[in-house]
């Protein structure tokens, strides 16, 4: 029963020896959709995501991706889908562009060198394609992990963690992007134990504590689980990231467009 | 087998052969251990050993040649940890290719960067004095175990590449390796060893493996060591191969 679910997940069980990680995990994500999986470090995200990959076994559960059963047609999950981990997985010793050809090349696609091109221009990497991925900021190399993930346009996309370690400005184009690809109609499943980059981006949160989602909802949904609103008189000040992008000359969030392109003449 | 095997090989195989061409240094640094003992056996010791060969770099060559291989395949290893930790593996695994040619990339650009480095010392061998009559075939044969013994020892090198938790332990597995040549034939005859250790001298792999090169090199008709040599290679390949194959599979589902 998938009642065209683009990822359908009941009763997933998985333990580590005696550790047990994920004791009975249900959901599903609407195709097109964001959908944030929130948790803290160690609550089994990165677990869930290795198993809809094919690259671990479950112990228990049905799981499917894009109607293919995980455990059955996992060649025909791999087909479907794009990992994006938790370390920004490209290949220092080669340039920008080679990465992207290289991950064309293993999609057998017929046009790996144009599609690679268009792609890192899309990502504002053009200027930095020809230099070693070793010489590139967190956010660049994420930027093209992210980029790497499209090629072959995958219907679903798994991001685990896209901007733990990142600076405040790379966390902003990888937002970005992540918004891009829900535009053109990909399926995001994300993880991230960030509560404010779930709110940015997701369609849809839920929250895995200790083994099992606790909550599934829209925001809005999961606001209306919290106490109502008061209304409070408090003085604003200015958060460390208000200063920060204050310094650096950009405005924050709203202007993160503005400022990708900044970022590219930079590089 | 998946009808992209090959293919995805060869894509693969391209990628890390760049690795190599844009750092040779690499591969230089695995020959320098070789090299220097190399230098020091036939310039310090060489002088007070007899072997009843002329020039000693001729008997000690074979010897030095598998201890690069041993200290080649350090480097295998800690390229497939690297590999494993970046997160680079689990990338190519969860994409619909041919799974297993990511291992198989890494084995051929180990034999690759090993014959690189074999020639490298060979090629130092020859402005140390090291001379042989060989002609083609014996050569080609010589290359044959030599690649063989790299395929053996590569595999060996897959398994803690796949499950070492640092990069000392994807990589120190090979010390052991590379000095068993010295308690072979590789260096000295085994004659002049004390009883336990000459059995096992000449009961390890190393020595049918080092005698048959010698052989070869100096124009002597094989002896039937070559098939406890070739028994040898094919041996720990086998072996290796499969617990490589089921460490992967504990890794990746």
């Amino acid at each position: 029963m998938t009642t065209g679910a683009a990822i359908h997940v009941r009763g997933l069980e998985k333990s580590y020896k005696k550790l047990h990680v994920l004791r009975s995990v249900d959901f599903d994500v609407a195709p097109g959709s964001i959908f944030a999986l929130l948790g803290s470090n160690g609550a089994g995200k990165t677990t869930v995501v290795k198993i809809l990959s094919t690259l671990l076994k479950a112990d228990a559960g049905t799981t499917s991706v894009n109607g293919f059963d995980v455990g059955t047609q996992p060649g025909d999950v791999r087909e479907s889908i794009s990992l994006t981990g938790q370390f920004a997985a490209v290949d220092e010793i080669l340039t920008g562009r080679e990465n992207l050809v290289l991950v064309g090349r293993l999609r057998h696609l017929k046009n790996p060198g144009k599609l690679a091109d268009s792609l890192l221009a899309r990502f504002q990497l053009t200027d930095a394609a020809a230099r070693k991925v070793s010489t590139y900021s967190g956010g660049m190399r994420r930027r093209l992990d992210i980029a790497m993930s499209l090629i072959g346009s995958p219907p679903v996309i798994f991001l685990d963690e896209p901007t733990t370690g990142l600076d405040p400005e790379g966390r902003l184009e990888v937002w970005q992007a992540v918004r891009e690809l829900a535009g053109h109609g990909t399926t995001v499943l994300l993880t991230t134990q960030y509560l404010d980059e779930a709110e940015q981006l997701a369609d849809r949160i839920a929250i895995l504590h200790e083994g099992r989602i606790i909550v599934n909802g829209t925001l809005a949904e999961l606001k209306l689980m919290l106490p109502p609103a008061k209304v409070e008189y408090v003085e604003k000040q200015p958060t460390l990231e208000d200063v920060f992008f204050a310094i650096v000359g950009n405005d924050g969030p709203g202007s993160s467009e503005a400022r990708l392109a900044t970022t590219a003449l930079d590089d | 087998m998946n009808k992209h095997f090959f293919g995805d090989t060869a894509v693969l195989l391209g990628r890390s052969l760049q690795h190599i061409t844009r750092s040779l240094d690499t591969i230089i640094t695995t020959t320098i251990m070789p090299i220097a003992f190399m230098l020091l056996f036939v310039y310090v010791f060489g002088g007070a050993i007899h072997t009843g060969s002329h020039h000693y770099v001729n008997y000690l060559l074979p010897g030095i040649l598998l201890i690069t291989i041993a200290s080649g395949i350090s480097y295998t290893g800690f390229r497939l940890f690297t590999e494993v930790k970046s997160g680079i593996f689990e990338r190519f695994q969860s994409m619909p290719i041919a799974r297993s040619s990511v291992l198989w990339a890494h084995v051929l650009t180990s034999l690759v960067a090993n014959l690189i480095s074999l020639v490298v010392v060979v090629l130092v061998a020859l402005l140390m004095g090291f001379r042989s009559g060989a002609g083609v075939g014996p050569w080609l044969e010589i290359t044959g175990i030599l690649i063989l013994f790299t395929l053996a020892l590569t595999w060996i090198a897959v398994i803690p590449g796949l499950s070492a938790k640092t990069p000392d332990g994807a990589s120190a597995f090979a010390y052991p390796i590379v000095f068993l040549p010295f308690i072979s034939s590789a260096f000295v005859p085994t004659g002049t060893m004390p009883g336990p250790v000459r059995a096992f001298a000449e009961n390890q792999p190393v020595t049918s493996i080092v005698n048959t090169i010698r052989d070869l090199f100096t124009q002597q008709p094989v002896s039937t060591g070559i098939w406890t040599a070739l028994a040898w290679c094919v041996g720990i390949l086998v072996v290796a191969y499969a617990l490589a194959m089921a460490t992967y599979h504990r890794k990746i589902a």
